[in-house]
């Protein structure tokens, strides 16, 4: 007889199983985002297609998205066609994880011959064609597509697909190096489960699935229930595209989970901005998850617990074939848009909103890439680099907010000594901002100042897609806002937040990266702490005045009786 | 006792967080000891230890021809955060690069996390102008002034010690060492450690990291191991003392006062080399070991007797071991994953209904319900003792009678009743799921280094390993288990089998089809001899090997294996030896290679090492006959297969001669631990006095 703990032990070794093979990945792959960043994700699926674990290591866009591209492989291969040794893949943004350079690899697993369950990954490939950058007005323009089909029948590759990948792609060697080092990881995985499954003694997967998700589904639906009941609504502006863009949304707390519903949705843009629904549901997804259930496995079962309704033809559900490429600009904005809806009825459990949106930089070089004198760039060296930047989280409840880290991003930054190495650029700075942490009684984290000029007497290019640079993350309870972010040259002029900026030599590039929302009325902050992150030079004596209410002394300590009449005197004013 | 005085006696000690233990041995005879450690004065403990044994056995200090030691004191400074008063002077534009780190959070969902906190604080962070490129191209010159600034500010700051990491250092330390020269010019008793030192390696914050370990721990260790030696030479001993490091070779004290990070856990490393020389003693091939005590459990793989090494290690992961949440080190280390499972770890129903065991102990205060010393949570000892396992007269031998009754309450309460499951399978749950979160750990820990676990013997050592090894095993597909002797002391017995041995390590990026052989050539002699420099302080020049290693990857790869380097001098066909073995790995690893794709050597690693002092065990001339040998008595244990209580076979190791073969089921009891048999497999006591379990035939 199998017992619960049977069940429990076996759910463990799964998510092992699932966390080698994202170690695999990460091993094998050629990507700097997939080996060095973590932009990553892989998981294990029943045979009827539901994701029953994920790796704890990956990022969370990828995860949930991917959580139902088993179902379509299934839906284009019915399982009984597929053989033992078959691999799928597919890069569709509307089947896989919302844009092209995102390729997901569905490897069936057999035990005795017989289909008992999928394995699939995914990672970010460093290019996919196309034209790069979100400069498309079509996802023809982004770059190859790649329908669901066999990229291995039968243990054998597909040649003739390779190829057509290797001749449409800038940087073939690395994205074929990746493509195969997800086959790679997914067989890994397969041989796993199998060791597994003849260990306990198990035929299918299939009573195994239907106890974790039951057990998940269960788990979250006791967390949510024991929130109060009603719906919430907030909404965001950011900066947009052309123009500011007003995000809305409401929660409904019910009996049977959470359902999400976006309103007043923006319009689809013409440039590749727009985000699938796989990718709206994920973010929406994972930042509540955050909140209500931190500790509640992610899979088919907690999933379902949430439902997320987006108006179609919307910017957040953007058809096929609208350009995605920079999907991620909206996604990652959503889950502090979620922060906002729960926080009036748990407010202990958020944070203020944070930068939130990755302050990531693509750099690259050499023909093709940037304006020059053709006869100089034709001997030059070509690059491309994916630089991974974070400015600070949203302060917590009764915490102070994370400094320069990713959320809800998952991806780790990549050394400069070593992006130095793959691209002729320098760093003259990559820094704390001070100031940059939105004031309040849990201040938010710093943002970073960051400046990179060219080594070569050729220009460099850079592609961003920043957010929060006319609106900041906004504090709660109180809070201030954390400070703007800026993009500019060290010659002084603006650049856009989003684009494609050419640096000649001799300039520099200067990025501000914003900061965290602060939380609670600066003013009721404990002044030692204030007088602190004035000597450690994070906030200013000027800030600390102005916004905290904090006098110094000339010796940095705290000057009780000027903070006092300074904090006594704020309500007047 | 005539004679004697031209033998060897050798003493080795292993100063831990509660005890030390001590091991003396002379010829072929060791005897063991273990006092309490004394936290405040450690060379005290160490003296008393040291001279309880010789008294014991009638040796003199002026007898002792040499003393090994090993201590956590480093470790224990960067735990507690109490090491001196540290500052770092860096790259300008850089001053936060120890505090940003991977700008990631090491938990995906976990919203209130905090992140460790570097060693320097922000107010001790000084930047200065200076700038080296990649390749070590100067940038921008160092500013003399600035660091001068800088070095007439830090006695107003009572810094004791300073960090110096500049960018590209590794490539080209000029600027660094132009600093640490100023900064002496001024303040000629500080100490200095220097990036390009101690981690001469690309990715400046893991090498900044550790630089300011060094220079924490610097002063703590430099006053203790100039201490310890001025008492010993008081007292008489006139013997050379060598230090286990972290890379599991024995180093002088010279040497660990200039790299005291290195000395970090070197408990552990200690205990990986014993089991090499067991694996050495029985002609083992490859070997998981596994080293389980009372909170923590340790497992390393090691293969063709060579521990797993890395250079990279976390220290002080303050969420539960949890990766991510401590700081990185990279120094020399035998690469090991340590997790919160060991006998105290406390088991309890998650609100998911689910049963977790760990990584929270009960530790040896109030120590597990059975202690009876006030804790009321249920422990994998209290399991193992309900499931049979443990005799409660004779655990740590006889010292601590355990209290079934309160085992009994504190697993029902807080197990049997909330999953409904009558007292042993609830024990048993506990005791499966401890051992199925060491089998987890050690399949990740494989899948990270690229390594399989099938094939290979586990060697199970600390108070609470032999009794889950078999289990382990079975779950990892491992059909071998061995129990050493003296497996209590085991890291000071570890020590004596360890080679004297240092290692050189730098990061140089080259691809295979374009690289210079004689440059290449040139440079690992000019390591190697660095390497044998220091090894020289403590062995013969005549006994002292050289050994090398390279990491490589597919160019574009951001992940290395470590390859061994053919015999020098390189050439081409060195060359092709590399090519060929990195291909063979990958290909066993991962199934295929990467056509077509050029290889890179990512940095290199030259090793020099003379032979451990003590030589193992000698072969013994022939293996003894087989005999079944008759218990000491019954015991109701826990069968896995039927999980029922069932009447079980107990021995006493003590009894058990060379030869014996025992079918498991069966216990096998000692003074300090309990050897589970289970059914799947038969034990024999081997010709070193090892418990030898293999799996039983199909």
């Amino acid at each position: 007889m199998i017992t619960d703990i049977d069940f429990q032990i076996m759910w463990n070794r799964l998510i092992s199983v699932v966390e080698e093979q994202a170690q695999t990945l990460i091993r094998t792959a050629f990507g700097t985002s997939t080996r060095e960043a973590g932009d990553l994700s892989a998981g294990v699926y029943d045979r009827r297609g539901q994701m029953i674990a994920q790796a704890v290591t990956g990022t969370p866009g990828h995860v949930n998205s991917m959580a139902r591209t088993v179902g379509h492989v299934l839906a284009k291969f019915p399982a009984e066609t597929m053989k033992e040794g078959d691999v799928f893949i597919t890069n569709d943004p509307w089947m896989g994880t919302g844009h092209l350079n995102d390729i997901v690899v569905v490897t069936p697993a057999h035990l005795e011959g017989r289909l008992i369950g999928f394995f699939a990954c995914t990672l970010h490939v460093v290019d996919i064609g196309g034209a790069g950058s979100s400069r498309s007005f079509q996802v023809y323009e982004e770059g190859i597509r790649i329908p669901i089909v066999r990229l291995v029948e039968a243990g054998t590759f597909s040649e003739t697909l390779l190829d057509t990948i290797r001749a449409n792609v800038r940087e073939p060697v690395e994205v074929l190096g990746d493509i195969r080092s997800e086959v790679a990881a997914n067989a890994v995985a397969c041989r796993r489960l199998a060791r597994m499954m003849r260990e306990f003694g198990l035929a299918d997967l299939e009573a195994l699935s239907d106890y974790i998700l039951t057990r998940s589904k269960q788990a979250i639906l006791t967390r949510i229930r024991a929130l109060p009941r009603g719906t919430f609504e907030n909404w965001m502006t950011t900066d947009g595209i052309t123009g500011p863009i007003t995000l809305k949304a409401r929660v409904t707390v019910g009996e049977d989970g959470l359902d999400v519903e976006y309103f007043d949705c923006p319009p689809v843009v013409e440039l590749g901005f727009n985000v699938p629904y796989c990718y709206t549901d994920a973010y929406t997804c994972f930042g509540l998850h955050c909140v209500v259930a931190a500790d509640v496995p992610n899979n088919a079962g907690s999933l379902s617990a949430i439902r997320v309704h987006v108006p179609e033809n919307t910017m957040l559900n953007a058809p096929d074939p609208l350009p995605v490429t920079s999907r991620a600009l909206m996604g990652q904005l959503l889950p502090d848009l979620m922060l906002g809806c729960l926080a009036q009825i748990v407010p202990e459990k958020v944070m203020a909103e944070g930068s939130a949106r990755l302050w990531s930089v693509g750099i690259a070089g050499g023909l093709g890439r940037v304006k020059a004198d053709p006869a100089l760039l034709a001997g030059s060296r070509r690059f491309e680099v994916s630089v991974f930047q974070s400015g600070g989280m949203g302060a917590r409840f009764a915490q102070d907010g994370l400094s320069a880290t990713a959320f809800p991003s998952g991806v780790r930054n990549i050394s400069v000594e070593l992006t130095e190495t793959y691209a002729p650029v320098v760093f003259r700075r990559k820094e704390y901002r001070q100031d940059s942490g939105g004031p309040g009684r849990s201040r938010g984290g710093l943002g970073q100042s960051v400046e990179i000029a060219g080594t070569s007497a050729l220009p460099f290019a850079v592609s961003t897609s920043f957010d929060r640079i006319q609106f900041p993350a906004r504090g709660r309870a109180g809070g201030h806002a954390g400070a703007r972010g800026y993009l500019g040259k060290s010659t002084g002029e603006v650049l856009p937040g989003k684009g494609y900026h050419q640096i000649d030599a001799g300039e520099s590039i200067v990025i501000e990266i914003p900061g965290g929302g602060g939380y609670h009325d600066p003013r009721t902050r404990d002044p030692a702490l204030v007088a602190r992150d004035v000597r450690n030079g994070l906030v200013s004596a000027e800030q600390a005045r102005a916004a905290y209410g904090v006098a110094l002394t000339a010796e940095g300590a705290v000057d009780a009786e000027a903070t006092r009449a300074l904090r006594a005197g704020a309500g007047a004013t | 006792m005539a004679g004697q005085k031209t033998q060897d006696v050798i003493v080795s000690v292993d100063v831990g967080g509660t005890f030390t233990d001590v091991v003396l041995q002379r010829g072929r005879d060791r005897v063991t000891g273990k006092v309490l450690t004394d936290a405040a004065h450690p060379d005290r403990g160490i003296l008393a230890g040291v001279e309880m044994l010789l008294e014991r056995q009638g040796v003199a200090p002026a007898e002792v021809t040499l003393f090994l030691h090993g201590t956590t004191l480093a470790t224990n400074a960067l735990i507690e955060r109490k090491g001196a008063v540290t500052a770092l002077l860096t790259t300008e534009g850089f001053r936060d690069s120890i505090e940003i780190g991977y700008e990631d959070r090491f938990d995906q969902y976990d919203i209130f996390i905090e992140k460790a906190r570097p060693l320097v604080p922000r107010t001790l962070r000084h930047t200065v102008r200076e700038r080296m490129l990649v390749g070590g191209r100067i940038d921008t010159p160092l500013d003399e002034a600035g660091v001068l600034a800088f070095a007439d500010a830090l006695p107003g700051l009572g810094v004791e010690s300073v960090a110096v990491g500049f960018l590209h250092s590794y490539a080209n330390p000029a600027h660094e060492e132009q600093a640490r020269d100023l900064i002496l010019s001024r303040c000629p008793d500080i100490s200095v450690t220097l990036s390009s030192e101690v981690c001469p390696e690309v990715r400046e914050y893991e090498r900044f990291t550790t630089a300011t370990a060094n220079a924490y721990v610097q002063p703590l260790m430099r006053r203790y191991l100039r201490g310890l030696e001025r008492s010993l030479d008081q007292r008489g001993y006139h013997c050379p003392v060598l230090l286990m490091t972290s890379g599991g070779g024995l180093t002088t004290i010279a040497t660990a006062c200039d790299y005291p990070i290195r000395l970090v856990e070197s408990g552990p490393a200690g205990g990986a080399i014993l089991a090499v020389g067991t694996a050495r003693d029985m002609g083992l091939g490859d070997i998981l070991s596994f080293d389980m005590g009372g909170t923590t459990a340790k497992i390393c793989l090691i293969d063709g007797l060579q521990p797993q090494s890395s250079r990279a290690f976390e220290v002080d992961r303050q969420y539960n071991y949890m990766k991510g949440s401590g700081l990185p080190i990279r120094i020399p280390v035998i690469e090991m994953v340590e997790i919160g499972a060991g006998g105290g770890s406390i088991a309890g129903i998650d609100d998911l209904g689910r049963l977790a065991v760990g990584p929270e102990s009960a530790g040896s205060t109030p120590g597990p319900a059975s202690y009876g010393r006030g804790g009321d949570r249920p422990t994998v000892t209290d399991a193992n003792l309900l499931l049979g396992k443990i005799d409660p007269a004779g655990f740590a031998a006889g010292t601590l009678p355990l209290d079934a009754a309160a085992a009994r309450a504190a697993v029902a309460s807080h197990v049997g009743v909330p999953l409904a499951l009558e007292i042993e399978d609830a024990s048993h749950g506990i005791a499966e799921m401890v051992e199925e979160n060491m089998a987890n750990a050690a399949r990740r820990h494989a899948a990270e280094s690229g390594k399989s676990l099938e094939g290979r013997s586990l060697i199970a050592f600390g108070g609470s390993a032999p009794l889950h090894a078999a289990r382990l095993a079975e779950k990892l597909g491992i059909d071998e288990v061995i129990v050493p002797p003296h497996a209590g002391v085991g890291s000071a017995v570890g020590f004596l089998r360890a080679p004297i041995s240092y290692q050189v390590v730098r990061s140089f990026v080259v691809q295979l089809s374009t690289m210079d052989c004689a440059a290449f050539e040139a440079m690992l002699a000019g390591m190697d001899a660095a390497a044998r420099a220091v090894v020289e302080l403590a062995a013969d020049a005549a006994r002292i090997t050289g050994s090398g290693t390279v990491s490589m990857r597919y160019v574009g790869q951001g992940h290395e294996f470590e390859v061994p380097l053919p015999p020098r001098p390189f050439d081409a066909a060195a060359r092709d030896a590399l090519r060929r073995s990195f291909t063979e790995r990958y290909v066993q690893l991962f199934g295929a290679e990467v056509p077509r794709q050029d290889l890179e050597i990512v940095d290199i690693a030259c090793r020099a090492e003379a032979p451990p002092v003590v030589a193992g065990a000698a072969a013994v001339a022939a293996a003894p006959a087989a005999f079944r040998p008759e218990p000491q008595a019954l015991r109701q244990v826990m069968d896995h297969g039927s999980r029922r209580m069932a009447e079980t076979r107990a021995y006493d190791r003590a009894e058990l001669a060379p030869g014996a073969e025992i079918d498991g089921p069966a216990i096998l009891y000692e003074a300090e631990t309990t050897t589970v048999v289970t059914a799947g497999f038969r034990a024999a006591i081997d010709p070193t006095g090892a418990i030898r379990l293999r799996r039983k035939p199909a």
